[in-house]
């Protein structure tokens, strides 16, 4: 399960004793943890906004707003309004199969849900090209019927539904596990039936860790680069996401338009820090 | 009653409904054109297909690849564990917002992040500056860069681990008359190892298929700095399907493992938890 | 309602965990189901609430075949064994939630169902706690919610599955008479599954005994304590004294050897009659090992001299005065009422 972190319930919560190393121990290991995630994080980010407002807030704001760079937002979001929706629909349902019943082959679902994690992105848009290039599997028939799959919008979005598609399900299988049936058994004695039972009592009990998944799930779709640099063909204004667009403004030298573009997403990523932590915060009240 | 031998029944319903639905959703999302990997490959005669995997640009990217990714995993195994013990047992100003920027390389895309690093790193940036060697478009650049991407995943996973440690089993250590080293060594560090190892196992895997923090910062030379995804992106970009789906089984089967291995040590890891 | 159970069997794999119940249960009984855990008494009372399904076999309602109506539709009260309450949902909500999922054509209306989870949540005491979380309530008062949940459908059946097992032992026994007084006052047919033989006998009507997937014996508290029809029913339900013997002319005589030395006679603590002097010729010495006062009862403990064998016997305190006895001592026990259970392979 390469790139899934679980949702973790009540985190920092320093140890109930003070801690038995001498002072001098204990300051060498923060200033050492602190250095280490200074250099690898904070600095990057700090890189970031400096570099993207270096030629003053006009270039900033001319970079954000050039019609390439607003179509590559658009595109943006709709990707994630197609991808992330059906995922989470998906999530739902694998983890309702896995969790609640006992079948032959459940370990080797388990195992393939978890796959896109451990496969390189420029894999995962590989196989893409493979079924929809014209000499793929449907390149004929896509050329017969005049559809656009590679090098257009239907390749990104299933590029990225590829990529992003366990966030959610991994979230919810292990949640699930542990809360078991117990309160589905109770609400159908109870008289309520199947859709009732998911909605009143399943739904709610799933709702941080779902909402934590579909936040990952998100993030991910937002920024994936490999798969989708592969089935996208770097058509200006028609199949370039913001990560796409980004690379090809840095490579044509035109560094702080590259970065104001860059600063958008970092924000998102902070944001999604943020809403994260409150998730994880509201679990672990409620959980 | 006509119910099927390998389900088990429930009273629980929608079992068709989910599974059908997981079941197609898989089949057509990943398992299909998986199998196209494998198709296209089969197509090809041993002898070119030997012939493409073991050309020395390919083998360079290889050993590139697993080089850097081994060393960055190694990296993170350290701070990892030395940022999950301080945020754990420590308290500090700032603990809690330092505690959510961990995830900062799950949540920010990687093309940002190859940009600023690359930036940082050049010979002449923030950093690349001060430094006597190169860094930026050599494999030490692109060992940072999978250092990033691999970041949470030791912390993340050793941190829970420290969490539920009972400091009782510390207290009897140094009853019994260890030191604070021994008792770091013979005690706490076996109950954190299947953690750790997990976490190095998942930073690996990810860094081997890594491409969009590397690519800015890799410099992309052909036998020097190129890894293992931008060959088959280059190949790729050349029309090469055939040389690209190649390289691209043979990564599979590499991840295929790495996961059999992952899934082996969360299995220990779960053992472990059960007992305490 | 009256239950019928006929020819019920289920197996889990290859363990069978039921084979071949039948059982009757008449209209407002209070019936325990008693074993040891793996006897098959859960899986019992989940396939009577229709949670798991029997691999054969019927079970009717009344007249009615309910063998394979769903969960949903057989209107049974389930209380769960850690209560499974809804978390996110108030007490208040936990005891409508049943009413609340009705079709829209027989839900009451919003009046009704406020009216009536008042009225259930006064019955079980816990007017004030309405608004509470069940994370916020004891695990007594959880329980009074599950119970006061399953009753707001207005079951015709009441199943608990071990009801008090996760309680302290103070608090569960305040619960199972008033589980008593509850059932007196509503006289709705009712199951509970327990473990624990003195909960059984407290509260029950009736007690079914069961053992690896079988009814070892039906009957009143009485019958299956003062009667029991066979050695692990005997075992089960208190402590109880083995003595190895054999059947001479019909009268089972303490000590091995002679024809059907096989048989064992079963004697509780509480028969067992210790005198100072010989009283009579199957009267065996014994020395006294132990002794413990619990409350108004003495314990003793007391090793046969000729076997080796240990013994238990207990005394009212004011016996143990009068025969002033100590550790160390001598004396002479003799059984007030056996039961003789011979092996099989030994039978007349």
């Amino acid at each position: 399960m390469a790139g899934h972190i679980p949702l973790q319930y009540s985190s920092t919560k320093a140890g109930k004793r003070s801690a038995q190393e001498p002072l001098i121990v204990r300051f060498l290991l923060i200033t050492a943890a602190l250095a280490f995630l200074f250099l690898f994080l904070l600095l990057p980010l700090l890189a970031i906004f400096i570099t993207a407002f270096e030629q003053g807030i006009g270039v900033y704001a001319a970079s954000i707003t050039d019609p390439d760079a607003l179509s590559a937002i658009k595109l943006t979001l709709l990707v994630v309004v197609l991808t992330v929706p059906l995922n989470a629909l998906f999530g739902v349902a694998a983890a309702w199969a896995i969790t609640k019943f006992d079948f032959k082959g459940k370990s080797i679902l388990i195992t393939i849900i978890d796959l896109p994690f451990a496969i390189s992105p420029v894999i995962a848009g590989l196989v893409f090209a493979l079924l929809f290039s014209a000499h793929g599997l449907f390149g004929d028939f896509l050329f017969e019927h005049d559809i656009k799959i590679l090098f257009a919008v239907p390749g990104i979005v299933l590029a990225t539904l590829f990529v992003t598609f366990p966030f959610v399900a991994r979230e919810l299988i292990p949640l699930m596990q542990s809360q078991g049936s117990a309160e589905e058994e109770a609400s159908l004695t109870l008289g309520a039936n199947g859709w009732k039972t998911f909605w009143f009592v399943t739904l709610p009990n799933i709702k941080w860790g779902l909402l934590y998944g579909i936040i990952l799930c998100n993030a991910r779709a937002v920024g994936e680069f490999g798969a989708v640099s592969v089935v996208s063909g770097h058509i200006r204004g028609l199949t370039n996401t913001m990560p796409l667009h980004i690379e090809i403004l840095y490579n044509e030298y035109q560094f702080a338009a590259a970065f104001a573009v860059a600063s958008l997403m970092s924000i998102l990523a902070i944001v999604t820090l943020v809403l994260k932590n409150i998730v994880e915060w509201k679990a672990g009240q409620h959980g | 009653m006509a119910k099927k031998k390998w389900k088990k029944h429930s009273i629980l319903p929608g079992f068709g409904l989910s599974l059908g639905f997981t079941t197609l959703y898989v089949s057509l999302l990943v398992l299909l054109p998986l199998a196209m990997i494998f198709v296209n490959t089969a197509s090809m005669s041993w002898a070119d297909f030997r012939a493409t995997v073991t050309e020395p640009r390919v083998v360079a990217s290889y050993q590139l690849s697993f080089g850097a990714a081994f060393a960055a995993a190694c990296i993170n195994v350290i701070f990892g564990v030395l940022i999950a013990w301080v945020l754990v047992r420590y308290s500090f100003p700032g603990k809690r917002v330092i505690d959510g920027l961990v995830d900062l390389p799950f949540a920010l895309p990687t093309a940002v992040a190859g940009i600023a690093l690359t930036t940082l790193y050049a010979e002449t940036g923030w950093i690349g500056q001060f430094l006597s060697f190169k860094v930026a478009f050599t494999p030490i650049g692109i060992t940072i860069a999978l250092t990033f991407i691999g970041l949470p995943f030791v912390v993340r996973m050793v941190q829970p681990v420290l969490q539920n440690f009972d400091q009782e089993m510390e207290e009897a250590s140094a009853i019994l008359g260890a030191n604070r080293f021994q008792t770091f060594i013979k005690v706490i560090v076996p109950e954190i190892l299947p953690a750790a190892l997990t976490g190095f196992a998942l930073a690996f895997a990810r860094a081997l298929g890594e491409y969009g923090s590397v690519v800015f910062i890799a410099g992309n030379m052909p036998m020097k700095t190129e890894i293992t995804p931008l060959l088959i992106m280059t190949k790729l970009e050349q029309y090469d399907y055939a040389g690209a789906t190649a390289i691209a089984a043979v990564m599979l089967v590499i991840s295929f493992f790495l996961l059999l291995f992952i899934n082996g040590l969360q299995w220990w890891t779960n053992r472990k938890f059960a007992h305490s | 309602m009256s239950i019928q159970i006929k020819e019920v069997s289920k197996t889990f794999g290859s363990f069978q965990a039921l084979s071949d119940i039948n059982l009757d249960i008449q209209t407002g009984e209070l019936v325990a189901l008693l074993g040891p855990s793996g006897s098959g008494k859960t899986s019992l009372l989940r396939i009577i609430a229709g949670l798991e399904e029997s691999d054969n076999g019927a079970i009717l309602f009344g007249n009615e075949e309910i063998t394979h109506i769903r969960a949903t539709e057989r209107k049974v009260g389930f209380v769960f064994q850690h209560y499974a309450l809804f978390k996110h949902m108030t007490v208040f909500d936990n005891v409508a939630y049943g009413l609340k999922v009705r079709p829209k054509k027989e839900r009451p209306s919003k009046k009704d169902i406020t009216e009536k989870v008042r009225e259930l949540l006064s019955l079980v005491k816990l007017d004030a706690f309405a608004d509470r979380y069940p994370a916020q309530l004891s695990g007594g008062q959880r329980q009074r919610v599950a119970l006061a949940r399953a009753l707001a459908v207005e079951p015709k059946v009441l199943l608990l599955d071990e009801p008090f097992g996760a309680l302290d032992a103070k608090v569960r026994k305040e619960l199972r008479r008033w589980l008593r007084r509850l059932h007196d006052d509503f006289h709705i047919t009712s199951i509970f599954v327990t473990h624990d033989q003195e909960e059984a006998l407290d509260v029950a009507d009736r007690i079914v005994v069961m053992n690896e997937g079988k009814i070892e014996q039906i009957g009143s508290p009485e019958e299956v304590y003062e009667h029991p029809n066979s050695p692990f029913v005997y075992d089960f339900l208190g402590n109880v004294n083995v003595f190895h013997g054999r059947l001479e002319n019909g009268q089972w005589r303490n000590g091995a050897g002679g024809e059907n030395h096989g048989s064992l006679a079963y004697v509780r603590p509480h028969d067992i009659l210790i005198e100072r002097k010989k009283p009579a010729d199957d009267a065996v010495q014994a020395k006294v090992v132990h002794v413990h006062v619990v409350g108004r009862t003495v314990h003793i403990e007391l090793k046969q001299e000729r076997t080796d064998q240990f013994l238990e016997a207990e005394l009212t305190k004011e016996r143990y005065r009068e025969l002033n006895i100590k550790v160390g001592e001598n004396v002479f026990v003799r059984p007030n009422q056996l039961k003789v259970f011979i092996p099989e392979d030994y039978s007349i």
